[in-house]
């Protein structure tokens, strides 16, 4: 007989279980066959937002691996969407237009900061860790408004895809879509052997009761960074899909209330599960691309939901789900 | 000599309205333990109070005075319906919340004063420079930005140490339970200290608003100054905001007018050009990290949480 | 004479005007169970901390097996086999009794920079957390979440928690807090077991199992020793009357 361990979400129901694997199932499917209703009904504004989906899912995962796994609230993430997306396109001004170059410079470049604003923000905790990360990632925003040469506050323009020789050709956007698409479910993979490998369990614990870890010989500080530098590292490569995706990069993409949209993302699809963090960023684009089609002032609406989902809300979509148990 | 001095006033002018925000930000936290992301919110709307009233009243001291008042009332009113269902929740949820209702007042600013920004203009005795040394003139308005906040805070210090209602906003900051279990209206002070704390944000936004703006979303970028100020001089603690203030208003505005010149020594002049506007704006956060390595817990920790 | 296994050389720790800690010496050989006592605000608690690395001391030094830990942060000393327990139940309470033990051993079998296999498989990890759960009369309850436990419970799971990390040292900081005369008993035959097996320093206030346990007990005063010996010595100690003159003989929980 083996004793090992059971998640704390199998003593849910199996109808609640079934209910929810067929919802997520039922997502990915859908997201799957996209491009053939894209072609079939010449709808091409469709494609374009669910790329932009699954690129910013990308980045939610990498987010909710710190935040909803490792209770790191990081209000810096979008800065790594935009090293990412900057490592891109100062390659590709400076005339180095292989992804082959470019995107492992992303992800070393994001892992690079996170070590660095981890290191100097993880020996702090809560709210300190909160502003912390927030005025890190002003401070790159600052740093690119300030790059005259590549085009500062207006941004700038990239005029060719990564290219990956004759391997695979991103300028075919049903290519690209179904790149990022096998990209995320790669991350939402490493994600879950990560979660329950050892580093995870105390990555996990240490969220649970940092205290305890110590107590019982962890040296925490260099698990939370190392996730911490994954988690960048992640949320680069999604920087190089999204500029990539927009032909354009400029500081905007870096700005803190990106990080909150991403933060957002992250808990609305409820935090500290797998598929939360796709299901969030679906729900909050739609929403979104929904609230500027009803109104001139979406943010009207937005901003009382969000704080109506503060209130309200513990666990988020996927808590309205009954994935997790509440207490 | 004359071009430093005038930098070194503007930092202290800076870091006076810097104070004012971080101190309505830290009690709010001391105290209730709320982090507040629409603070910078309450600024915007402080400014746009008065540029109003201003057209209606003509005045700016009556524009100065009704904002401040129209401040307090807001901070109050939001406090009641919003703010303090967040109390209990984690720091997380205050996050989320309070973004939501930045996005929100950017956005209800929008729609009632339109997305071009104000202007307010400096009342017309201020106009003139003052001589402060002989041979060294600034501009008045900046002069009286910098001792209006100095008085201001005066009064904070006064309120916070000397008075009754000052006696139980530190006592509730070091022991909230308590104080409540003595019998004292918790719900009541909470929303007097979010409302004070607004009024000062409202203040600080009125005062900046004719030498720099009045626009959407002007409250965000100085509220993480603020947030910086904070961390640097400890959270809680309204003295260690005060220094902060200080140190990163100066630091801030000198990095800003002399980096790029000493750059410009130090490194080929394209490199200078490039790096120049982009690392003086780093300079603030270069001393923050620097904090976070020798002192994490600032300078001037609160003595209690 | 064996060279103890731990010494607490003149530790001393302020709080401002309060003195916590007043050049506290005690030394412990192996094998030993130790109990400290003192009425409330004696300085038990700072004790804990010191020993076990969360609070530091303005002199003094504490000595693990003859090294220096005095400036040792709380995870190396885990490692060098000194372990403790909560007096407030400090678990992982989202986990079941198992995996938090578990936790405990994985901190000591080898390193986690392991991301790929999954740990909850893995026997090396939960059969030494079965069997530390087994110690403490636990088994059963290995698959239950620690947040649907009984007060007693979490005790018995904090003991195991220390176990499981394979000490030289238990610190067992009031392991009976909160616990009704049924509970205690199981706790005491639970230490009882223990005696022996390895060295023990129990702070605690209930009485009955102080000195059903102790081979040695000390007494804290105001922060300052005031006694130390074998349980009739301090039986018998006026000093330790004098103390406790006044307070009840507390028998169980406060």
């Amino acid at each position: 007989m083996t004793a090992s361990f059971d998640p704390p979400l199998d003593h849910a129901p199996v109808s609640r279980l079934t209910g929810r694997t067929a919802f997520i199932a039922l997502m990915l499917a859908l997201l799957a066959l996209l491009p053939v209703y894209t072609t079939l009904s010449g709808d091409a504004f469709v494609m374009t937002l669910f790329t932009r989906v699954l690129i910013l899912a990308i980045g939610a995962v990498s987010l909710n691996l710190i935040m909803g796994y490792g209770g790191m609230v990081s209000f810096g993430h979008a800065a790594y969407l935009g090293i990412g997306g900057y490592a891109v396109g100062i390659l590709a001004k400076e005339g180095i237009g292989s992804g082959f170059v470019q995107w492992p410079v992303a992800i070393a470049v994001s892992a690079l900061y996170a070590l660095v604003v981890g290191a100097l923000s993880l020996r702090t905790r809560g709210v300190y860790f909160i502003m912390i990360t927030l005025a890190f990632a002003q401070m790159i925003y600052y740093v690119a408004i300030g790059l005259e040469r590549y085009g500062g506050d207006d941004g700038l323009t990239i005029y060719q895809r990564s290219g990956f020789s004759n391997l695979i050709d991103l300028n075919n956007k049903t290519v690209f879509y179904y790149l990022c698409f096998v990209l995320l479910l790669a991350s939402i993979y490493l994600v879950s052997r990560l979660i329950n490998s050892r580093f995870g369990l105390v990555i996990r614990g240490t969220r649970s009761n940092e205290r305890r870890m110590r107590a019982i010989g962890f040296p925490t500080f260099r698990y939370k960074l190392i996730c911490f530098v994954i988690a960048g590292a992640l949320c680069g490569l999604a920087g190089a899909l999204l500029a990539n995706h927009t032909s354009f990069i400029s500081p905007a993409l870096m700005h803190w209330t990106r990080s909150g949209d991403l933060i957002i993302m992250v808990v609305l699809g409820g935090l500290g599960s797998l598929f939360g963090p796709l299901i969030g960023t679906v729900a909050f684009l739609l929403l979104e691309e929904a609230l500027s089609r009803v109104t001139e002032y979406p943010d009207l609406i937005l901003g009382p939901v969000l704080l109506l989902v503060a209130i309200y809300l513990h666990g988020g979509i996927e808590g309205l789900l009954q994935w997790r148990r509440h207490d | 000599m004359l071009y430093f001095i005038e930098q070194c006033l503007n930092g202290v002018q800076l870091g006076m309205l810097l104070f004012l925000l971080a101190a309505g930000l830290t009690l709010v936290f001391g105290i209730m333990d709320l982090v507040n992301l629409a603070h910078g919110s309450l600024y915007m709307l402080g400014a746009y109070f008065a540029a109003t009233f201003a057209i209606v009243t003509g005045s700016f001291v009556a524009a100065l005075v009704l904002a401040v008042v129209a401040s307090l009332l807001a901070g109050m009113v939001l406090e009641v319906i919003a703010i303090r269902r967040l109390y209990r929740r984690s720091h997380l949820d205050h996050v989320l919340g309070t973004f939501g209702l930045l996005l929100f007042f950017n956005e209800l600013v929008r729609l009632i004063w339109g997305p071009a920004g104000m202007t307010l203009p400096l009342p017309p005795q201020m106009l003139s420079a003052v001589e402060i040394i002989p041979g060294i003139y600034y501009p008045m308005y900046r002069l009286v930005i910098i001792l209006a906040t100095l008085a201001v805070a005066a009064l904070l210090y006064v309120v916070v140490m000397r008075t009754r209602i000052g006696m139980l906003i530190r006592a509730g900051a070091a022991n909230r339970e308590m104080v409540a279990a003595l019998g004292v209206n918790i719900n009541l002070l909470y929303t007097l200290v979010f409302g004070l704390g607004a009024a000062l944000a409202g203040f600080a936004g009125v005062m900046q608003a004719p030498i720099l703006t009045v626009q959407i979303g002007m409250g965000e970028n100085i509220l993480i100054l603020a947030f910086v100020v904070i961390i640097i001089g400890g959270i809680g603690s309204i003295r260690g905001a005060f220094v902060a203030s200080l140190i990163v208003g100066l630091i801030d505005t000198l990095g800003r007018a002399f980096l790029p010149d000493m750059l410009h020594l130090a490194l080929s002049t394209n490199a200078a050009a490039t790096l120049g506007p982009a690392l003086s704006s780093m300079s603030i956060y270069m001393l923050m990290a620097a904090v976070l390595i020798f002192r994490p817990e600032g300078l001037f920790p609160a003595a209690s949480r | 004479m064996t060279s103890p296994l731990l010494q607490i050389d003149r530790l001393t720790k302020r709080f401002g005007g309060v003195v916590a800690a007043d050049a506290i010496t005690l030394d412990i050989p192996p094998g030993e169970f130790h109990a400290v006592i003192g009425p409330n605000g004696a300085g038990k608690t700072t004790l804990v901390g010191l020993l076990a690395g969360e609070v530091a001391p303005q002199e003094g030094a504490i000595r693990f097996e003859r090294s220096d830990i005095t400036r040792l942060p709380v995870y190396r000393r885990s490692r060098l086999g000194l372990a403790r327990s909560f007096q407030i139940s400090s678990l992982f309470s989202d986990f079941t009794a198992l995996e938090n033990v578990a936790l405990a051993t994985q901190a000591h079998r080898g390193h986690s920079f392991r991301f790929w296999r999954d740990a909850r498989r893995e026997a090396a990890l939960h059969k030494p957390a079965q069997a530390a759960l087994a110690r403490v009369g636990l088994a059963a309850r290995a698959q239950v979440r620690v947040d649907r436990m009984s007060h007693g419970e979490r005790r018995q799971l904090e003991i195991a928690m220390a176990l499981a990390t394979t000490p030289r040292l238990v610190l067992l900081d009031e392991p009976m807090a909160g616990m009704g005369p049924e509970e205690s008993a199981q706790m005491v035959a639970t230490l009882r077991q223990l005696k022996g097996a390895m060295t023990i320093l129990l702070i605690e206030h209930d009485m009955d199992a102080v000195f059903a346990l102790a081979d040695r007990i000390t007494v804290l005063v105001y922060g300052r020793v005031i006694a130390s010996g074998r349980p009739a010595e301090i039986k018998a100690d006026a000093a330790v009357r004098q103390a406790y003159l006044g307070e009840k003989e507390s028998t169980g929980h406060d």
